[in-house]
């Protein structure tokens, strides 16, 4: 290596200099790492930020909680393993090729043999007078990012200079943060550079829908200050202005070329160090590597990935082997303000005689465009509002894809065939373009390094690790992978039980466990037995103990004993938490079918404690805002009136909707209201793997949209049909039709069999939508089982039902009536009459919402509970 | 170090609030003036929290666990900033036992407060003993 960098030398140390120590700087770093140079040579880093290098792609999420050192890209301990010499704070400000020194601001000089650049960009700031006013800030550092939060602290309304990728970013950082933002965009479209116009007002279009100002093709003329030079307005080109607290410029980076300007290296025109294919500038002992370089093909590239890649070939040429950077993929998927958005390959259409393939719908605000070459092959693509197809997409560009490309944009469920499968690409498509991981290497890390799960595929390929877009695809892979080569994959439950959630309702069946203890105690994972069991596996067991209960002989009443311990805190309290701290309450109104003075009393309730009144989704009425002290006298009130529970805090029946039906509407054929009202007292309290939704319509209009739930019935002249397994939500999945011209016995039957087989055989949180997909022979297994009797489970299936609805009581009603658990509902055990005082309201529109000044950040990072299987 | 003191004679198979005795026990938080009893022993329901009010106006998410352990941590979740730990799900972890905040499901320590998912958070925790059982 030293021959190689330093021709004039033969120290027996050289010492490699960084200057920069941004993501590109410590990628470098880890790759001289791996090739054993460290061991070799003596690398000193200035480094001007005072942290070390961090995440600058994820800087954003700071604002929704992760902290500075969240975000820290340098592993502990890494420096000292490496006998790295890190200077923290300690910029470099000169550096002289003819004694190969640089110096650094603390005045700290260092010898080099070679010297690596790795100095990132500047935000740029366009000369309107006023831009150094207080109040005007840049988006690109941890420090910049702790000034606007301070400074948002006293500010009503941000401008953000700049509708590209950062700016959209960081005006949904301002938005967060509960500022009134508007974006000023010199082009006529936001995201002009990635996206084309129709993806750009597709884009326009859900910014605004989030309550974002946006103004295009116009430009900042003046930053108007008030008294002390602190920002008040801005005056925009076409003469109109906004008064504003706070000015973030987002226009744009210029690469950070002025001490290789100095020093007298070659930059380009238009800035950038000019590196040859090496990486090598114009003195061969001086390297640039990420975005401060302009590379061979002409570009500077102010994204991560081709920044990683010229790491990677400035540490090859360090350790003396060979690799070489000649241009990148510009290939990017956000998710930006919520909002995917994808471009990749030459998606402006710019290749002669190349042909547009666009789907658009406004209306939900998605377009995706593909541009197709004269041979067939796919070039490239912009992808907004839905980029689920990007990870399939952008491998197969240069290739004529496997389906007409019209099927490849048409929406999920339009016609267009289940969509191709990672499995579908070849070996070197590439995965995660972050850190540009093939098919291939993802899979060897499985069969050759033996990697057996995804944390250890990320960790050995890095894939998956950086925007993290790919991590769907990664997962689908590394699962397949696994199970071809013969490996079982832990379906357990939990860390607690090795066992699915329909072996566990097998157990408790067949053993007649009624508690959570004996089951843990004999069934547990060893490591687990005598523990506490955790919030996963808890919930589950209490919801199949309390589904089977009245078979096993157990207290149905979802509170008592040990019962009460593994509850959800909804059911604990049944009610619903809110982000205050405070609970809704969802009293049954059965089919959606309310006599006027059940509506008074709501009213009059909600009224005397102050509670805020909103018509949900399903039919019926929500009261917000209780304390928890508060419940057990609201429901006092409720009960006396006639009302139920209505579970919407359980994982059991919600509503049962309806239309009006034959009763009154000329088209009914049924009475879908009657047949509602049945359904939902027969399977009110039933508890079930997931929340359970159904509707009845009284004809094919389908008015109480019936095919998007989890049992809908849709009345015919000759009776009822019976569909399953749709979904609204997340997933939405119109339900498949299992049985046709069903009288009311029979539709009761069917129903009583198709939940009870769905009960018994569901994973935990797997609505019937994803059930009936997942298991073995799908709607035509259930048929046969629920219709025919295949597996002569019906009997059963039927007796439990009956069982259920036999002892179904009301949950409040028994709550009300026992002292014992009443005495659960207070806000402090040593204070039962002291409501608590951070629980509070402010107005809004006549009534109440709450009053979360008292509460942290703008979004806040949800634990997903995928990973908790060992 | 370990803030969860368990008192000698109440570890073992008992279950609190199992017998006459348990009537009389209190569990005493170590708050800002000195120990502080906030409720009896029974009031308690292993796996299960409540919140209780310190003198200062604190407020601390107190439990006991299945072998009769007792806990106390602040009840303010520092992801969301309102006052609702006392409200999650227990468990434990490798041993740690913890409690999962009821509104975006991070895990806390019991013992140390430490949360389990981003250490570089944690709640307060504080130290509790159950007084007045026999032994
Ligand atoms: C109140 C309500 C919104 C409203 O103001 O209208 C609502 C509110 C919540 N919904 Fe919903 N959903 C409400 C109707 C719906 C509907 C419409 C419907 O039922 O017709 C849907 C789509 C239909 C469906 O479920 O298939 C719906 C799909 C969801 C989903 C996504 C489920 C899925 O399978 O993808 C969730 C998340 C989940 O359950 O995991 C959810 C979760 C929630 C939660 C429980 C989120 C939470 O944990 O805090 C909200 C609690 C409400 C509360 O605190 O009281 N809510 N939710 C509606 C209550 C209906 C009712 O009377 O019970
Ligand atoms: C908010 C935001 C979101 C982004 N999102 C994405 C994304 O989704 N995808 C993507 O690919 N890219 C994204 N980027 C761009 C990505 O962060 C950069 O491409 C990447 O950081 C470039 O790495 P670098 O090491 O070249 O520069 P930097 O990470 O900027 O590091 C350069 C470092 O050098 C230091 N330095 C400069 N001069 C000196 C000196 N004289 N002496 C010592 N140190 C010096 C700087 O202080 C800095 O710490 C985003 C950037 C931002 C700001
Ligand atoms: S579904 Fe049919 S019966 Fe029901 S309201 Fe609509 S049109 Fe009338
Ligand atoms: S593509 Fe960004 S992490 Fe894989």
């Amino acid at each position: 290596m030293a021959a190689a960098a330093t021709p004039n030398t033969t120290p027996a140390r050289p010492t490699i200099v960084l200057v920069g120590h941004g993501m590109v700087g410590q990628r470098f770093l880890e790759e001289l790492a791996d090739r054993g140079v460290t061991e070799r040579a003596r690398v000193v880093v200035l480094c001007e930020e005072p942290r070390p290098a961090y995440d600058r792609v994820q800087l954003t999420s700071y604002f929704a909680g992760r902290t500075p050192e969240d975000l820290s890209l340098t592993e502990a301990g890494f420096m000292e393993r490496h006998g790295i010499e890190l200077h923290l704070g300690d910029p470099a400000t000169a550096i002289d090729r003819d004694t190969r020194t640089v110096t650094a601001r603390s005045g700290l000089t260092v010898r080099y043999d070679s010297l690596v650049l790795a100095t990132g960009s500047y935000p740029f700031v366009p000369p309107v007078p006023g831009k150094d006013s207080t109040g005007c800030f840049v988006y690109r550092t941890i420090e910049d990012l702790l000034d606007i939060e301070e400074y948002a602290k006293n500010s009503g309304t941000g401008v953000v200079v700049g509708g590209g990728l950062l700016g959209l970013e960081a005006a949904g950082a301002l938005k967060g943060l509960g500022l009134t933002t508007h974006i000023v965009e010199f082009n006529p479209r936001l995201m002009a550079l990635q996206v084309d116009e129709g993806g750009g007002s597709a884009l326009r279009r859900t910014v605004e829908e989030m309550g974002l100002e946006v103004h295009t093709g116009v430009g900042g003329k003046e930053i108007v200050a008030g008294d002390g030079g602190t920002v008040t307005a801005m005056e925009l080109s076409d003469g109109s202005r906004i008064d504003t607290d706070l000015v973030i410029f987002s226009a744009g980076v210029r690469p950070r070329d002025q001490l290789a300007r100095d020093c007298g290296l070659t930059v380009g025109e238009r800035g950038g160090i000019t590196i040859d294919e090496q990486c090598r500038t114009s003195d061969p002992a001086v390297y640039a590597i990420g975005e401060c370089a302009l590379a061979s093909d002409g570009r500077v590239y102010g994204l991560v990935a081709p920044g990683y890649d010229m790491a990677r070939v400035a540490a090859d040429a360090l350790a003396g082997q060979d690799g070489s950077f000649t241009g990148a993929d510009l290939s990017t998927k956000l998710k930006l303000l919520g909002v995917d958005v994808a471009s990749f390959g030459d998606a402006h259409g710019t290749t002669e005689g190349c042909l547009d393939v666009v789907y658009s719908d406004s209306r939900s605000g998605v377009y995706k465009k593909l541009v197709i070459g004269a041979e067939g092959e796919l070039l490239g693509g912009v992808l907004v509002g839905d980029a689920e197809a990007y990870g399939m997409l952008r491998p197969l560009t240069g290739s004529v894809p496997p389906l007409a490309p019209e099927q490849l944009v048409l929406p999920a469920g339009a016609g267009a065939p289940a969509a191709l499968g990672p499995s579908a690409l070849p070996d070197d498509a590439v995965i995660c373009n972050c850190h540009n991981v093939t098919k291939g290497a993802i899979r060897s890390a499985v069969t050759e390094h033996s990697c057996g799960t995804v944390p250890e595929v990320k960790k050995c390929t890095k894939a998956g690790t950086g925007c993290g877009s790919c991590v769907k695809a990664l997962t689908s892979l590394v699962n397949d992978e696994l199970e071809a080569s013969g490996v079982s994959v832990d379906k357990g439950l939990c860390g607690c039980f090795p066992h699915t959630r329909a072996e566990l309702y097998e157990i408790v069946r067949t053993l007649r466990l009624t508690t959570f203890a004996e089951l843990l105690d004999s069934h547990g994972r060893p490591e687990a037995r005598d523990g506490d069991g955790c919030e996963v596996c808890k919930p589950t067991v209490g919801s199949i103990i309390a589904s089977l209960a009245p078979t096993l002989g157990a207290d149905g009443y979802v509170l008592d004993g040990e019962q009460a311990a593994l509850q959800d805190t909804n059911d604990h309290f049944l009610a619903n938490l809110q982000k205050n701290g405070s609970y809704s309450i969802v009293p049954r109104i059965p089919g959606g079918e309310i006599t006027p003075e059940k509506l008074i009393v709501i009213g009059e309730v909600a009224r005397d404690f102050g509670l805020y009144t909103k018509i949900t989704g399903g039919q019926r009425i929500d009261l917000f805002g209780a304390r928890v002290d508060q419940l057990p006298q609201v429901w006092a009130r409720l009960v006396d009136a006639g009302f139920e529970s209505g579970h919407a805090y359980g994982k059991a029946l919600r509503t049962v909707k309806s239309c009006v039906g034959q009763t009154w509407c000329r088209y009914g054929v049924q009475d879908s209201v009657r047949m509602a009202i049945d359904l939902e007292l027969r399977y009110r309290g039933l508890r079930s793997p997931h929340k359970l939704k159904s509707a009845v319509s009284g004809c094919a209009r389908e008015c109480a949209e019936a095919r998007g739930k989890d049992f809908g019935v849709i009345a015919t002249s000759n009776g009822w049909n019976l569909y399953v397994g749709g979904n609204g939500g997340a997933d939405p999945r119109h339900a498949d039709l299992l049985a046709q011209d069903l009288d009311d016995e029979e539709l009761i039957r069917l129903i009583d069999r198709f939940l009870m087989f769905y009960i018994r055989t569901a994973d935990r949180l797997e609505r019937t939508s994803a059930w009936l997909e997942r298991i073995d022979g799908g709607l035509d297994h259930v048929r046969d089982v629920v219709v025919h009797d295949s597996l002569g489970l019906c009997d059963e299936l039927e007796a439990l039902m009956a069982d259920h609805v036999h002892h179904y009581r009301d949950e409040w009603a028994e709550t009300l009536n026992d002292p014992e658990r009443l005495s659960r509902f207070v806000s402090f055990v040593n204070a039962p009459d002291a409501p608590d005082p951070s629980v509070r309201f402010v107005p809004e529109r006549d009534q109440v919402k709450p009053d979360l000044t008292l509460l942290a950040g703008p979004t806040l990072p949800v634990r997903t509970l995928e990973g908790t299987s060992v | 170090m370990t803030t969860a003191l368990t008192p000698d004679a109440a570890v073992g198979s008992r279950t609190p609030g199992a017998d006459a005795q348990d009537a009389t026990a209190t569990v005493e938080i170590f708050g800002p003036q000195g120990w502080f009893a906030v409720c009896a022993r029974e009031d308690l329901i292993p796996g299960r929290g409540v919140a209780a009010l310190l003198p200062d106006g604190e407020q601390v998410a107190l439990f006991v666990d299945r072998a009769g352990r007792a806990y106390a941590i602040a009840n303010r979740d520092p992801f969301t900033g309102a006052y609702v730990l006392s409200r999650g799900l227990t468990g434990s972890s490798a041993n740690r036992p913890f409690v999962a905040s009821p509104l975006l499901k991070q895990r806390f320590d019991l013992a140390t407060g430490e949360c389990l998912d981003d250490p570089s958070v944690s709640v307060r925790a504080y130290q509790v003993r159950v007084r007045g059982e026999e032994g």
